[in-house]
């Protein structure tokens, strides 16, 4: 636990209000429900629960990973703390200021903080505009002058190693996968924010791009002083870059807590599972059966009590009728790790839920690799 | 940002320099159009005939309004009369000189109203969704359900003849389905990342509308247009034709056509004149924006 | 009932079976003309494969993956594509074969699926009408044996309640089921060779699990050769028996799957095994590969890998080096490769200094 703390930023920072204690950002019970409109009159006939109340918190300097299968929500959380959509419920608190309200951080301000990195490279660059004016559009956009702004995107491509002379004059078409992020990601910084979103970044890219973004991520990271949110299905690459580790299942935080936690004793069963997914390099090891069987349910019709409970292994009645709980996500130390599921909770009526006197330690914590 | 130290991440010596030039966007967009060997003809086939209606004044050996019935329906050919004469003696090619102003004038200027208004309507609504867009296409809807032709018999039937009133059924009618392709194409582009990273920024929705939307929905739209002129041309000879646009003697090649119908047995070459320069002229520009269409690809 | 339609599809190709190669390729050279520039995207490939064996191809973006496989289904636009070379699939020869020859083929003794389903399934037809029409067309069956071919297939290839999902249309179904269902599409007609151009690239890792699993279970029983593209080497060690290295539109490393992913000898191979992000401390510097992969339009001489290559010597700039081949049929294309002792050694000489730095 005293690994999170130590990646707080060292040197004071001139756009620090809270403190090195304060967290960047504070997401409280945020919630997003998508209407499903059908018939002639657009009626409302049910809803995507895409969202459903999640709360966390992310320190100043830390890379906070969120994993989880696709559809569980993870891009809609992004655009949600981009206000990119609009939530339904919850508050974001950026460096102590809550955002939006008459007291706050205004959503200008917000966003000159929080800037993210899309995942499709491919539509994430306006295809008629060369790159240089791309990534000078958001300066411009907020006052910057022309030629300013301009200096400054070429100054940007050649931190994020793309040659300004060469490139700054490119189509997006005219790049590779690799170049395009690297141009997404100077875009991204154009703003000078503070924390980074980075949504599947990396997921598009071939492993020795892939490494050399990340490289790039990392220098960045301490050059510029930057918080990190990273999202990627790609449990091996968050591993490398996390410092705390987010869960989500069906719009839901599963469980939380420490990388190294995380990976060497996970204690909700779909993390666990996740974890067995990952592949091994060496052909005699391979995987017999999935890990994970079937699709997510369809988030319009979650399962009752535990989401996860018509693909667990371990599922009892209890499983089924009562929704198990994470525990106070914003109230916890960062070291402390969350799980929500019956087995973790003493007195829960799960068979395996430990002695109320006794820690709990998972029974299958042997089975992940 | 503060102060951003040059080159602090190494750049690699390989990153490929581009084997072919970098070209702007229209560069490369006429660096395609270069080699279309088809589409350079047609649209060199189209200024000929626009200079040739344009410069009708001049050009034209007679006063195309001026009958005479000694000469009626001469052939091609004739010393006097080189493209012949109609049923009423007056001669073919300076009436259709005359004929082309008024027809292209029809083909051309309603496209460019309707592209305005209706590539308005259509990226407004794109891009709002929602209610906004749910007003705008079921009103263009409404119009869209009549075939064009009646549509444009009705407007111009209660707007009375003239060119005027027909330029404005013409514009009508051509509204709708080009609301329709820029709706389209927007409600494309807006669902792109692009966008989104504009929004984060904190970019009003003018700005992005101005410098991301429309460069991106020109295209589409304007091949489309392109390719509604030679409809208009047919739209608007059809209106002649019914003696609901330009009234005669005024020359349009819709209406001539109409009128050398009696005549097709009698010197059926000089009858199929008109209907040749519509045809013509409709091809030109279908293939035009064929080309268009093909070197606006960006992909390439 | 015919034989032809009978489901069990184990039998049908498992009798057949024979020990020398199925498939050849043979110099298989492939270019793109265009007005402005020629690609060379496939330079010189040559490679065998067994009845029942599964050869994975790996490679980064561009390195002619996908053009090699559509080579072999003759699907490339015929105006534009230059080929060469030879290419036998069983004792049909697919250079000469005309294009009635071409799609009597396709579906029957070979058949492809793609990384993205939702581009090669028809968006206006069921996936049931889609599976139907293939089984008719290659079978010569009426509508109601295409049918209950549909339904078995998609019961082969375990989509839960498959007679729901006959009627579904391809976006109605997640991911996993599309590519699911193409894969049943793709052996509705029981082809002897499957191409599979990174079926799973697109899917969750505990999905695409599922479908490795799938895949592989059905190639056993069904006795197919297959082909699988893909640039993660954890899928490779998955499924492959063989595994060729691309680069630049040529194999530079070839051998068991074992051998080539876990003691490669290439020095592309080995920089992309240690880029790939497994296990690495938190927060240290990756190892990359310097530079990008080269314009396919202008070809370096010599070994194409050299400029990016921290061993290259002076040498390596001249004459692309030649095969190098141990007695285990392991292969690697470099000039500082030889056999030692009956197994490939990479032997970098005094230690280089990156080429680029
Ligand atoms: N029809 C075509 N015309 C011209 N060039 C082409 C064509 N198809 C492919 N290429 C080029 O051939 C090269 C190899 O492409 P290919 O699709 O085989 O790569 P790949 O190895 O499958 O990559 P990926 O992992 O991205 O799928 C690329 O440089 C590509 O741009
Ligand atoms: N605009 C939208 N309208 C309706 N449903 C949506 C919308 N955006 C996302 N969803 C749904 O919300 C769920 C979560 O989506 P998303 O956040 O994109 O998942 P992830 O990024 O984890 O793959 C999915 O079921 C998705 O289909
Ligand atoms: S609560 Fe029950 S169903 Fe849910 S993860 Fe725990 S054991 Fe499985
Ligand atoms: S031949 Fe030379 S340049 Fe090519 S891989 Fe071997 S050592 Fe490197
Ligand atoms: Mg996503
Ligand atoms: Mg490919």
């Amino acid at each position: 636990m005293t690994d999170v703390i130590e990646t707080a930023p060292t040197s004071p920072d001139p756009r620090d209000r809270g403190g090195p204690a304060q967290p960047m950002l504070i997401v409280e019970n945020i919630k997003k429900y998508f209407p499903i409109r059908a018939g002639l009159l657009n009626k409302k006939v049910a809803e995507v629960k895409a969202v459903d109340d999640i709360s966390f918190y992310v320190l100043k300097g830390e890379t906070l990973g969120i994993v989880g299968e696709s559809g569980c929500g993870k891009s809609t959380l992004a655009r949600l703390l981009m206000y990119l959509i609009e939530k339904d419920e919850g508050h974001l608190v950026l460096d102590g200021d809550p955002v939006g309200e008459k007291t706050g951080t205004s959503l200008d301000g917000l966003r000159r903080s929080l800037q993210m990195v899309f995942q499709d490279s491919y539509s994430s660059l306006n295809p008629r505009l060369p790159i240089e004016a791309s990534i000078a559009y958001g300066p411009k956009v907020q006052g910057t002058r022309e030629k300013a702004a301009k200096e400054q995107a070429r100054a940007l491509l050649e931190k994020v190693g793309l040659k300004a002379e060469r490139f700054g004059q490119r189509y997006p078409h005219e790049l590779s996968g690799g170049q395009k992020q690297r141009v997404n990601i100077a875009r991204a910084l154009a703003l000078d924010p503070r924390l980074l979103i980075l949504d599947e970044a990396v997921s598009a890219l071939d492993k020795s791009v892939e490494a050399q973004v990340l490289n790039l991520l990392g220098d960045l990271k301490e050059q510029l002083n930057l918080t990190y949110i990273f999202i990627s299905h790609d449990l091996h690459v968050v591993k490398y870059i996390s410092d705390r580790v987010l869960v989500m299942y069906l719009g839901q935080v599963v469980e939380i807590g420490p990388v190294d936690d995380i990976y060497s004793n996970p204690m909700h069963p779909y993390t666990a599972a996740l974890l067995a997914c990952q592949l091994s390099m060496d052909p005699d090891e391979r995987v017999e059966s999935a890990p994970l069987a079937g699709d997510p349910p369809n988030p319009v019709n979650p399962p009752s009590g535990c989401r996860f409970h018509t693909r667990c292994p371990y599922v009892e009645d209890v499983c089924m009728s009562k929704m198990p709980s994470l525990g106070d996500t914003l109230r916890a130390d960062p070291g402390e790790h969350l799980a929500a599921c019956h087995m973790v909770h003493a007195g829960s009526g799960h068979s395996k839920a430990p002695n109320p006197d006794s820690r709990p330690l998972p029974l299958w914590q042997g089975e992940t690799r | 940002m503060t102060d951003i130290p040059a080159g602090s991440f190494p750049t690699d010596k390989t990153q490929a320099a581009p084997a072919t030039k970098v070209r702007g966007y229209w560069g490369s967009v006429w660096n395609r159009l270069r080699y279309d060997y088809v589409t350079l003809f047609c649209l060199g086939l189209i200024t000929v005939i626009v200079l040739l209606a344009v410069f009708a004044p001049w050009l034209s050996p007679m006063d195309p309004e001026r009958s005479s019935m000694a000469n009626r329906l001469r052939p091609i050919g004739h010393a006097k009369f080189t493209l012949g004469t109609d049923e009423q003696g007056r001669d073919m090619l300076s009436r259709l000189l005359w004929g082309g102003r008024v027809s292209l004038l029809m083909g051309i200027v309603p496209v460019i109203f309707a592209t305005l208004i209706g590539g308005t309507f259509g990226i407004i609504a794109g891009y709002y969704g929602g209610k906004v867009n749910m007003v705008i296409m079921r009103t263009m809807d409404v119009f869209f359900a009549f075939p064009s032709v009646l549509l444009a018999v009705a407007i111009a039937g209660s707007l009375g003849g003239g060119i005027g009133n027909q330029m404005i059924t013409l514009t009508v009618v051509l509204i709708p389905p080009i609301c329709r392709v820029a709706e389209t194409a927007t409600a494309q582009v807006r669902s792109l990342d692009f966008v989104d990273a504009a929004r984060a920024s904190g970019a009003s929705t003018y700005s992005i509308l101005t410098n991301h939307v429309l460069i991106n929905v020109l295209s589409p739209v304007l091949v489309y247009s392109s390719t509604l002129v030679s409809i208009s041309i047919i739209l608007a000879s059809g209106l002649s034709f019914l003696g609901l646009g330009v009234s005669p003697p005024t020359a349009d090649w819709g209406l001539m056509l109409s009128t050398l119908r009696q005549s097709i047995y009698v010197q059926p070459l000089v009858a199929a004149l008109p209907g040749l320069c519509i045809l013509v002229t409709s091809i030109a520009f279908n293939l035009v924006s064929d080309g268009l269409r093909q070197a606006m690809d960006v992909k390439a | 009932m015919n034989e032809m339609r009978s489901p069990d599809l184990s039998q049908v190709e498992a009798q057949n079976e024979k020990p020398d190669a199925y498939v050849k390729v043979k110099d298989l050279q492939v270019r793109f003309v265009s007005r402005e520039a020629t690609v060379k995207a496939v330079n010189g490939v040559s490679f065998e494969l067994k009845k029942g064996e599964v050869l994975c191809v790996i490679g980064e973006s561009g390195s002619g993956k996908s053009v090699m496989m559509r080579s072999l289904m003759q699907l490339h636009p015929k105006k534009r594509t230059r080929i060469t070379g030879e290419m036998k699939i069983g004792e049909h020869d697919i250079m000469t074969a005309t294009d009635k020859q071409m799609s009597e083929l396709r579906g029957s003794t070979v058949s492809m699926i793609f990384q993205e389903p939702m581009t090669a399934l028809d968006p206006l037809y069921t996936i049931g009408d889609q599976i139907a029409e293939t089984v008719m067309r290659h079978e010569k069956v009426d509508r109601d044996a295409g049918w209950k071919r549909a339904l078995e297939l998609l019961e082969l290839v375990r989509v839960p309640s498959p007679e729901r999902r006959l009627k579904a249309y391809p976006h109605e179904l997640s991911g996993g089921l599309r590519q699911r269902a193409m894969i049943a599409v793709a052996l509705s007609c029981r082809p002897s060779l499957l191409l599979a151009d990174e079926p799973t690239t697109a899917l969750d890792a505990s999905v695409q699990i599922q479908v490795l699993v799938l895949l592989r279970k059905l190639q056993r029983e069904m006795g197919m050769s297959m082909i699988f593209v893909t640039h993660d080497l954890g899928v490779a060690a998955q499924i492959a028996d063989k595994v060729a290295v691309m680069y630049a539109g040529r194999i530079i490393e070839y051998g068991n799957a074992r051998d080539v992913l876990m003691h490669p000898e290439h020095p592309y191979t080995r920089a992309m095994l240690s880029s790939t992000i497994k296990d690495q401390k938190k927060g240290a510097q990756l190892e990359t590969i310097a530079g990008t992969p080269p314009d396919l339009r202008a070809l370096p001489d010599g070994c194409s890998f050299a400029p990016r290559c921290r061993y290259a010597g002076p040498d390596c700039f001249e004459t692309m080096p030649d095969e190098v081949t141990d007695g285990r049929g392991h292969m690697a294309r470099c000039a500082k490769v030889n056999v030692v002792r009956g197994l490939l050694a990479f032997e970098p000489g005094i230690p280089a200094a990156p080429a680029l730095a």
